[in-house]
């Protein structure tokens, strides 16, 4: 190197970094011009645009609060406004959220809808992930348990064919991805797997459990399963139609994982084959990690598709949160007012939904945190 | 790059035992036979440099010494166990059996320390303390230990390269194979890898390294392997091999090269 420049007598001296010269802040009417007149298409769109919010827009504010009612009020008072009929909710809520359950302990599902939720949020917490939620999970669970079943602490046993609206809903969905999960992995792993027996199960399951729809397994799960049981054996419905869930996410689940595991570089594999590790703990520390982590969109993607999806329950008769909202417009009473019912249980589960999007996105850049994919 | 006399280190280091031998190893990728009948044997301490046109079978060659490549035919044989199906067997070779690669493959969701004790721990079942001690020792000696808290993600190539290398120190390996180790980095860096490769080859580690670094090869081989098409074509010490060639295909390779 040395020889080269002195030959020529030159000697590189990087140039000082300038900084970047300042982005000039557009005024109003030139941002205006700039993004949505800046052609005649573009102009004739945002005309458009505008044309559709305006024609929208008023109506909503008028169903939703000038002519709306939104007080207890007699089913009377709201033959008399245009706008939503609040009083709707106000009457039946809690018919909405926890359906036929006794209705003087209503508290009970109540309180164990917010340990579930608290539970849930608990654990999406960094700090707590370690052991002790193997402790709290079980705990938390059973406390929910003994809230809505009772039957001990004096508490009245209320059985579950009473149960109904929001914790159905969230137990079926939060317990069912979560089960669902793990016994994913396994089937995504075995769809991978040299060993044939293990491999023909797992496609067969998943092609078998992805090829029909939801609803024929909750049949199968509710009318079938027990044609199939020896005279005597009963298996509660709505644990056959949690564990119908289960199986039916954790099909879904084992192609998003198996989708992970393929974009793993094959040198990942390679190297710790290398070291010596063994199957499980180059799944358990190498492959998976990374995979999972790649993965969390389409992973909560199927969540939130399962989280709606639990709504076919209704259909072997189990009285989830879209059915209690239909249960309580079937009062005579309040028979017109299904668009404030399907408002509120819609808000709901967007508050559920788009939680779970908003975490997802936390959780990916957190996991993303410190170090980037090579 | 330091040029040791070869003779000289080869002399003080190498034993005269065998640490792997290939007996007649055949290799067929489908219908392409990517080995043919390969004899090679390494004594414990020797430096073996292995080079080659793309889809010689070099590389092949090496995975097939700790198994990432399966051969089909022929005994393969390191420090007295022999690589068969037994996965008892293969787990023994790769915990004696370093290995370097291209690409690095460092593992991007865990620190350089984590890198480094990850197979000690749970491999050779040490404690973490003494496992980190280890690691702190190699990373020292391949002059990185100051990015022990890093991600991979965070170093550069060469850096990374260092770390690989350190990583498979730590498992305490007898034999370390390098698979094109400066391949992927870039001109000005390589030579920091190299330097970390002479020093290993000077404390008298059993190396065998696939790389087109003939300074390298110069430097610290006891032998250079040339292979073509899936043979071993030539095999001499380094002076005599980039010297005077006896084969024409060798010659015509290092006139490409060189």
């Amino acid at each position: 190197m040395a020889d080269i420049t002195s030959n020529t007598g030159a000697n590189f001296v990087p140039t000082e970094p300038r900084p970047a010269p300042a982005a000039i802040r557009p005024g109003p009417m030139t941002w205006l011009k700039e993004n949505l007149f800046n052609t005649w298409y573009n102009a004739i769109l945002t005309l458009v645009g505008i044309w559709v919010l305006a024609s929208i827009i008023p109506g909503l504010i008028d169903w939703f609060v000038l002519n709306a009612l939104w007080e207890a009020a007699p089913a009377d008072a709201c033959r008399e406004i245009t706008g939503a009929c609040g009083a709707f909710v106000y009457e039946k809520w809690r018919f909405i959220l926890f359906g036929t359950y006794p209705f003087e302990q209503q508290w009970r599902p109540g309180a164990a809808v917010i340990l579930f939720i608290g539970l849930v949020v608990l654990s999406c917490f960094k700090p707590m992930w370690n052991r002790s939620l193997l402790v709290i999970w079980p705990i938390g669970l059973a406390a929910c348990w003994i809230l809505l079943s009772g039957g001990i602490f004096g508490l009245d046993h209320v059985p579950n064919n009473l149960w109904g609206g929001l914790p159905i809903t969230l137990m079926l969905a939060v317990l069912g991805c979560l089960i669902a999960f793990p016994i994913s992995i396994f089937l995504a792993l075995g769809r991978r797997s040299n060993m044939p027996i293990i491999k023909a199960f797992c496609v067969g399951y998943i092609e078998l459990i992805r090829g029909v729809p939801l609803i024929t397994i909750l049949f199968m799960a509710s009318v079938m399963f027990p044609l199939f049981m020896p005279e005597g054996v009963t298996i509660d419905k709505l644990l056959r139609a949690q564990v119908a869930i289960i199986m039916f996410a954790a099909a879904y689940l084992a192609e998003v994982v198996r989708g992970g595991l393929q974009a793993i570089p094959k040198g990942q594999y390679e190297a710790a084959d290398a070291m010596g590790l063994s199957y499980w703990q180059s799944m358990v520390f190498i492959i998976l990690p990374q995979a999972l982590k790649i993965t969390i969109p389409p992973q909560v993607n199927t969540f939130i598709g399962m989280f709606k999806d639990t709504s076919l329950v209704l259909i072997v008769g189990i009285f989830d949160l879209m059915f209690t909202m239909r249960g309580a417009i079937q009062d005579l009473e309040w028979r017109n007012y299904y668009k404030e019912g399907f408002v509120f249980v819609a808000i709901i589960y967007f508050v559920f939904c788009y939680s779970m999007s908003k975490y997802s996105q936390w959780l990916e850049s957190e996991l993303h945190r410190g170090h980037k994919r090579l | 790059m330091a040029t040791t006399a070869p003779a000289e280190t080869a002399a003080s280091t190498m034993g005269t035992s065998e640490v792997i031998t290939m007996a007649g190893v055949n290799k067929w990728y489908g219908d392409f036979h990517v080995l043919k009948d390969i004899d090679f044997s390494v004594k414990s301490g020797e430096r073996i440099v292995v080079c080659g046109p793309s889809g010689s079978g070099k590389s092949t060659l090496i995975r097939c010494i700790n198994r990432l490549e399966e051969h089909q035919e022929g005994n393969i044989v390191v420090d007295g166990i022999e690589l068969t199906d037994n996965i008892k067997n293969i787990d023994a070779v790769r915990a004696e059996v370093g290995m370097v690669f291209q690409h690095f493959n460092l593992f991007p969701h865990l620190s350089v320390m984590d890198n480094c004790t990850l197979a000690p721990i749970w491999v050779k079942k040490q404690p973490k303390a003494e496992a980190e001690t280890t690691a702190m020792k190699y990373l020292e000696r391949v002059r990185i230990a100051d990015q022990a808290m890093k991600y991979p993600g965070q170093l550069s190539g060469g850096q990374q390269q260092r770390v690989a290398i350190a990583r498979a120190l730590c498992m305490n390996p007898k034999i370390m194979l390098f698979d094109e180790p400066t391949s992927a980095l870039d001109p000005e860096i390589v030579k920091e890898v190299l330097d970390t490769m002479v020093d290993l080859a000077k404390e008298g580690m059993t190396m065998i390294c696939v790389t087109h670094e003939m300074g390298f090869a110069k430097a610290v081989a006891d032998r250079v392997i040339f292979m073509d098409q899936g043979e071993i074509v030539e095999q001499n010490e380094p002076n005599a091999f980039f010297d005077n060639p006896q084969n024409e295909r060798t010659q015509a390779f290092l006139d490409q090269i060189l």
